[in-house]
């Protein structure tokens, strides 16, 4: 009981160590940011790499994750008579809760994982101690891209994962169910609106691709040089990634609905 | 050169599918309806009781949504609520005798404000405020109110 | 500047005779001692080569003379400049004099053979491509990878990287190139290359080496000037001739390669008998 005790104050510790020093890199990145931005060749690159390699399963797990959502809507909201509503219902659902979150949660997977093992690798094989011995600072040249790449790359993936999302609650209600096509889009036009539940998912996705990015980078550029580290480093990218959305999301959910 | 190309192009079809998904979630998606932030003019109203009135609920004209509400206040020297809306610029030939009533939208619905038009052959001006209001239906009032005339009836009998 | 030089064996020297002045130097990490009260005087246009047992540090010396690390205590002075006093702005300026071959080549994977060797160039300078193209098919020529230009660096060799790395070090045209380990697992052709070509490369462009090995063979080929390092110190200095007859133990061990000796060949350990027998007891 003691030891469990004692291991969740370290586990806490390291995580607070963690988010210290992760702000700090933080602000070497942002510093850097403005000789990123000169190139942008450099970020094209990279949201190539975190966005475009990551579309496919974006793709995919939008449109099931639709379906799901309109067969389980459906069976629950007829229940009470309201089949009608499961535009709404789907809709809502998509854009203001599991587009940003799962995105998020498949990015930090599939990118944010690539980009840790990808600088790590770089630390292990000597190749940012090469940049910092050509005067290169490498924050600036390897980890900045890499990081405003995957910002730009995420809300872009959230949205594409709320509009799948929506196609394949569509197919599934309307084409497969057989939910009134008008009745689906007029409840989902009635009850979305625009800034509070498009924008607020758009607003939370874009700090989740701060976060993820960020922690991506930053357990990436500090690894330990060997190929335990930087395996050691890809999966804490994940879990350190997947634990900072899911806190982010409820404190910006508390939030954005407290402020409306 | 040639897998730079790839990249480019990669990149300008996924930021191009971006905004597509994201023009279909603002227009298929939400209503994108006559109310748009800065376009249009401010009316207020006076209501005793507001009930459940939230903001951003709709306005609406013989069923048809002209604007939304802004801001809800609490007058505390006539202890009245003021209701804030913004009527869209397209609906300005309301007659300014028009009233306005708290409404609930089918039995579970949230409640919004229907403006009756008036007779008046002047129109609200940005700024007016709707003299004629009715307030929202409260249902503990009305059952006690109903309560109170049946055992005033009885005791009269 | 002149201070260093009195404390030195060559009070007599001009003070540009060393291009490089590592004074009194104490590094140590955690509880380990790794250097302590370290003199080196590396002199302008020699190849100098830092032997030392494998754990000696000889790479973490590197660091400490680029400025990667801070010592404990000491002065590194490069060109006159203390690099342990330096800013994170002034060390760039200087690196830019600097160029530096890692063991395993460093070379940046995402680019290709080209651009790595034109990296420091673009991000340096504002040369026209046209002079970019010039200058790194020249460097390439001198290591004999003009051919290799459009490779990616994981179609390379061990040697052909390190080569490819070399030509990269060169590109910024340095005062210094310092080496780390620069005949670790090449196979012997590709080391004769690499020999040769630190020595070519260091006559023909009025370079200073740096040469961190304990490849006693290939770098005694080369060198002007050897110091061995043992137990945080240098035990013994000069040209490769005085270091094949310096009669001293140490010296005599590492340079013919015998197992045992000053360096013991047994890590510290509780006696043999003793540990043998408790384990049985227990």
């Amino acid at each position: 009981m003691r030891r469990l005790f004692t291991e969740i104050v370290y586990t806490l510790r390291g995580y607070l160590e963690t988010f210290g020093s992760s702000m700090l890199f933080l602000l070497r990145i942002l510093a850097a940011c403005p000789y990123a931005l000169k190139r942008p060749g450099l970020i094209i690159k990279q949201v190539y790499s975190t966005g475009v390699l990551s579309l496919v399963i974006i793709i995919l797990s939008g449109f099931f994750v639709g379906l799901v959502l309109a067969l389980q809507g459906h069976n629950t909201l007829s229940r009470f008579g309201a089949a009608e509503t499961l535009g709404a219902v789907a809709a809502l659902a998509l854009v203001r809760e599991l587009g940003p979150v799962v995105t998020a949660l498949l990015f930090a997977g599939r990118a944010g994982t690539a980009l840790a093992s990808e600088i790590g690798l770089m630390r292990a094989t000597d190749q940012l101690s090469g940049m910092e011995m050509m005067a290169v600072d490498p924050v600036k040249r390897v980890v900045a891209p890499r990081f405003l790449g995957a910002v730009i790359a995420m809300p872009l993936l959230a949205v594409i994962f709320s509009a799948m999302g929506i196609f394949g609650a569509w197919l599934e209600g309307v084409i497969i169910v057989g939910v009134d096509e008008g009745q689906f889009w007029a409840q989902m036009q009635a009850q979305v609106e625009l800034h509070e539940d498009v924008m607020s998912g758009v607003y939370k996705s874009i700090v989740f691709g701060f976060a993820v990015a960020l922690l991506s980078v930053f357990e990436g550029y500090n690894s330990i040089p060997t190929a335990e580290g930087v395996g050691r480093a890809t999966t804490r990218t994940v879990v350190e990634s997947s634990l900072a959305v899911l806190v982010l999301n409820f404190i910006l959910t508390a939030w954005l609905i407290g402020e409306v | 050169m040639q897998q730079t190309r790839a990249v480019e192009f990669g990149t300008g079809l996924f930021v191009f599918m971006g905004v597509v998904a994201l023009f279909f979630l603002t227009t298929r998606v939400t209503s994108f309806d006559s109310y748009s932030g800065d376009e249009g003019y401010t009316l207020t109203a006076r209501f005793d009781h507001v009930g459940t009135l939230k903001l951003r609920a709709p306005i609406s004209v013989a069923g048809v949504t002209v604007g939304r509400v802004t801001d809800i206040q609490f007058d505390d020297d006539r202890l009245e609520a003021v209701v804030t809306m913004r009527i869209a610029s397209e609906y300005d030939q309301l007659p300014n005798d028009s009233d306005a009533s708290i409404l609930t939208a089918g039995i579970l619905g949230g409640q919004y404000i229907g403006l009756g038009p008036g007779g008046s052959p002047d129109f609200f001006e940005d700024g007016d405020e709707i003299e004629f209001t009715q307030s929202a239906l409260v249902l503990e009032q009305l059952i006690s109110t109903y309560l109170f005339s049946q055992a005033e009836k009885s005791e009269k009998e | 500047m002149s201070s260093s030089m009195e404390q030195t064996e060559s009070k007599a020297a001009k003070p540009d005779e060393f291009i490089m002045v590592i004074e009194d130097l104490w590094y140590s990490r955690g509880q380990k001692k790794i250097f302590q009260g370290l003199n080196i005087n590396i002199r302008r246009g020699e190849v100098t080569a830092i032997m030392g047992p494998s754990g000696t540090g000889k790479t973490t010396l590197l660091r400490l003379m680029t400025g990667q690390i801070l010592p404990d205590r000491g002065r590194i002075l490069i060109g006159g400049e203390d690099v342990t006093k330096m800013s994170r702005r002034e060390l760039y300026r200087l690196r830019k004099r600097i160029g530096m071959l890692f063991q395993n080549g460093a070379l940046l994977t995402d680019l290709s053979v080209y651009d790595n060797v034109a990296f420091p160039l673009r991000e340096h300078t504002n040369l026209p491509e046209r002079l970019v193209r010039h200058i790194v098919l020249t460097k390439l020529h001198a290591v004999g990878l003009r051919g290799a230009w459009q490779m990616s660096p994981s179609e390379l060799s061990g040697g052909m990287a390190r080569r490819v790395a070399l030509a990269r070090a060169m590109v910024m045209d340095p005062d210094i190139i310092f080496y780390d380990e620069p005949f670790v697992g090449l196979d012997p052709i590709s080391m004769g290359v690499v020999v040769r070509l630190i020595r070519k490369l260091n006559d023909a462009l009025g370079l200073t080496s740096i040469v961190v090995s304990h490849d006693v063979e290939e770098v005694s080929s080369i060198a002007d000037r050897t110091f061995l390092i043992s137990d945080g110190r240098v035990v013994a200095s000069g040209t490769p001739e005085d270091m094949e007859q310096n009669v001293s133990a140490v010296v005599q061990q590492f340079m013919s390669g015998m197992a045992d000796g000053p360096v013991p060949f047994h890590y510290p350990a509780p006696d043999y008998d003793e540990q043998i027998l408790k384990r049985n007891e227990s």
